[in-house]
């Protein structure tokens, strides 16, 4: 043991800046182990989707009714429709992993045994699950290419509008998972009671205004709506008006900040009380 | 020398309870310390408020003269904590869970490749660096969470139940690691319920039991005060033991009646063992052992060890 190893102080400051980066790395270098099945997820379900909703669907929609929102229909979806896999995504990194980090492998308490601190382990995930969705959404917005649902420019803005809508839907969930000591259904009830709504009624398929105002609160409240409308005005400049695009920003940003700060504060709780 | 560890008057209340109640101990430097006691004693709410993974309640604790409630990971810099479940990383091969270990210290990859071979090469797992980690057995898994444990060098090495689980050969291969380890000079503070463990490794032991401690000192010392130097362990059959009791009272040594055994308390069994003979008692088996710490504990709390 002649290796010269950095002091302690040195340790401890070094984390303190970077001890983030170091849990992200950490789950980035685990989720290796899936890298198969998140790629070819990646890639086939754009596939899928745009051949469905933006082709099948559209070839229909288009004859029937003309152009939505002023664009092929094939294009007002392509963009929502991204927002709206990658927010769906939230509802497997969020849940099961923050699960396996407290509770079946207790993975967390191995870094909360280092010189990290509990809340640079909430923040280590959450990072590393936006890594994840901002490779998802890229290899999205390249088949939005292929289909030429979208043209190759100022568009790629629909990436960081979709990882944006993933904060916002993400953190809050991974603080609420934080807080279960045990599964017993919620991840499934939240599954299909909170994101399967967001995905059906957040104006994805449909401009939301079509929808009786009874239901568009949902919209309203709901990340995939915020985000798809950012991701349309990037990807073909969709009409919406400059204090609407504060307001989605402004939405999404309040909901990801919130979460993440309830995010550390049950996490500290838990590894360190 | 300067402590390493310093505790007074620790303290740690849930509501009504008081999991560890004003204890008071302190580890020097290089030093082999103990802490025995059964499960539930407070050993390990001691050993997480050492980490700065918990909140004390009251009283004052000093790790490497730092304050583990408020500077948790400058503390947590010092140590290498070899928690009492695993919790290595399954979806990681063997070396690449010390790298990424050591990277929670903000070590750079490269220093911690070639560090990796060298603790795979010390707790003997070199060849099996590039296996998943849910392939190793028990005890390659505990050596190799002491291992991770070693990445960043620390100057103290905490250790909850090392060797629970292990079969006897794992024990004693992770025994010898630990002789080596304190060998170079790192402290090392575990917790056991293992008697022979305790007598093994520790220099020095506090006995805690509710929280509170019950006697400290040496092995040798707490036996030699706490109890006789031989032990005389007699079974009669489980019908038998308390009819015999009577006879037993009147020698004259310390008895202890277990629910399978009866022990007799004296510096020469074997002369205790002849008088238990003449009497006519005649046992079904007898056994004349040294005293061992387990003897010390029965003698401060009426109790066993492994209950």
């Amino acid at each position: 043991m002649t290796r010269v190893t950095p002091s302690p102080e040195r340790s401890a400051e070094r984390a303190r800046r970077l001890g983030w980066w170091y849990a992200a790395e950490s789950q980035l270098r685990s989720m290796r182990a899936y890298l198969g099945a998140i790629t070819l997820s990646a890639a086939l379900e754009p596939l899928l989707y745009l051949l469905a909703m933006g082709v099948g669907l559209g070839t229909l929609v288009d004859a029937q009714n003309g152009p939505v929102d002023g664009v092929d229909y094939l294009v007002f979806v392509a963009p929502a429709l991204l927002v709206a896999s990658v927010v769906m995504s939230v509802g497997t990194e969020m849940t099961y992993p923050v699960m396996d980090g407290f509770k079946w492998h207790r993975l967390y308490y191995a870094p909360a045994a280092t010189a990290v601190t509990p809340q640079q382990v909430a923040t280590g995930h959450f990072v590393a699950a936006m890594i994840r969705f901002t490779v998802q959404a890229l290899v999205f917005y390249l088949v939005m290419l292929a289909f030429g649902a979208v043209t190759l420019g100022a568009s790629i803005l629909v990436v960081p509008a979709a990882v944006l809508a993933a904060a916002a839907a993400g953190a809050p969930l991974q603080a609420f998972a934080a807080t279960r000591q045990d599964e017993g259904g919620a991840f499934v009830f939240v599954q299909r009671f909170v994101v399967m709504p967001m995905f059906l009624f957040s104006g994805t398929f449909f401009p939301l205004a079509s929808m009786p105002l009874w239901l568009q609160w949902v919209g309203w409240v709901s990340p995939v709506w915020h985000g798809s409308q950012l991701a349309r005005l990037a990807a073909y400049g969709a009409p919406v008006p400059g204090w609407l695009v504060a307001v989605h920003v402004l939405v999404l940003a309040a909901l990801a900040v919130t979460g993440i700060h309830a995010s550390r504060r049950v996490y500290a709780r838990r590894l360190a009380a | 020398m300067n402590r390493v560890i310093e505790a007074r008057g620790l303290r740690k209340t849930y509501g009504e309870l008081a999991a560890v109640d004003g204890i008071d101990f302190a580890v020097e430097p290089g030093e082999s310390f103990g802490l025995l006691g059964p499960n539930g004693a407070g050993k390990s709410t001691t050993m997480r408020m050492i980490g700065g993974t918990l909140d004390r309640t009251g009283g004052d604790l000093r790790v490497a003269g730092l304050d583990p409630g408020r500077e948790g990971p400058r503390v947590r810099a010092h140590l290498g904590v070899v928690p009492q479940q695993d919790n290595l990383d399954e979806e990681l091969r063997v070396a690449e869970n010390l790298v990424m270990y050591g990277r929670y210290f903000g070590l750079p990859r490269r220093h911690l490749t070639a560090k990796a071979a060298e603790l795979l090469d010390f707790v003997e797992l070199s060849a099996k660096a590039r296996d998943k980690v849910s392939s190793l057995s028990g005890g390659m898994k505990r050596r190799l969470t002491i291992a991770r444990a070693l990445v960043n060098d620390p100057s103290i090495l905490l250790l909850d139940e090392p060797t629970t689980g292990l079969d006897p050969q794992a024990r004693h291969t992770l025994w010898d690691r630990l002789f080596r380890l304190k060998e170079t000079g790192t402290t090392l503070v575990l917790t056991t319920h293992f008697m022979d463990e305790a007598e093994q490794l520790c220099d020095r032991l506090i006995v805690i039991d509710s929280g509170v401690i019950m006697a400290q000192g040496s092995p040798r010392d707490l036996i030699r005060e706490h109890s006789t130097r031989e032990v005389l362990e007699l079974r009669f059959g489980s019908r038998r033991n308390a009819e015999v009791v009577d006879e037993l009272v009147e020698m004259d040594c310390r008895l202890e009646v277990l629910p399978d055994r009866v022990l007799l308390y004296a510096d020469d069994g074997e002369e205790v063992l002849g008088e238990v003979h003449r009497r006519g008692l005649a046992p079904v088996t007898s056994l004349v052992r040294r005293s061992s710490l387990e003897d010390v504990f029965l003698r401060l709390t009426g109790r066993s060890l492994v209950d």
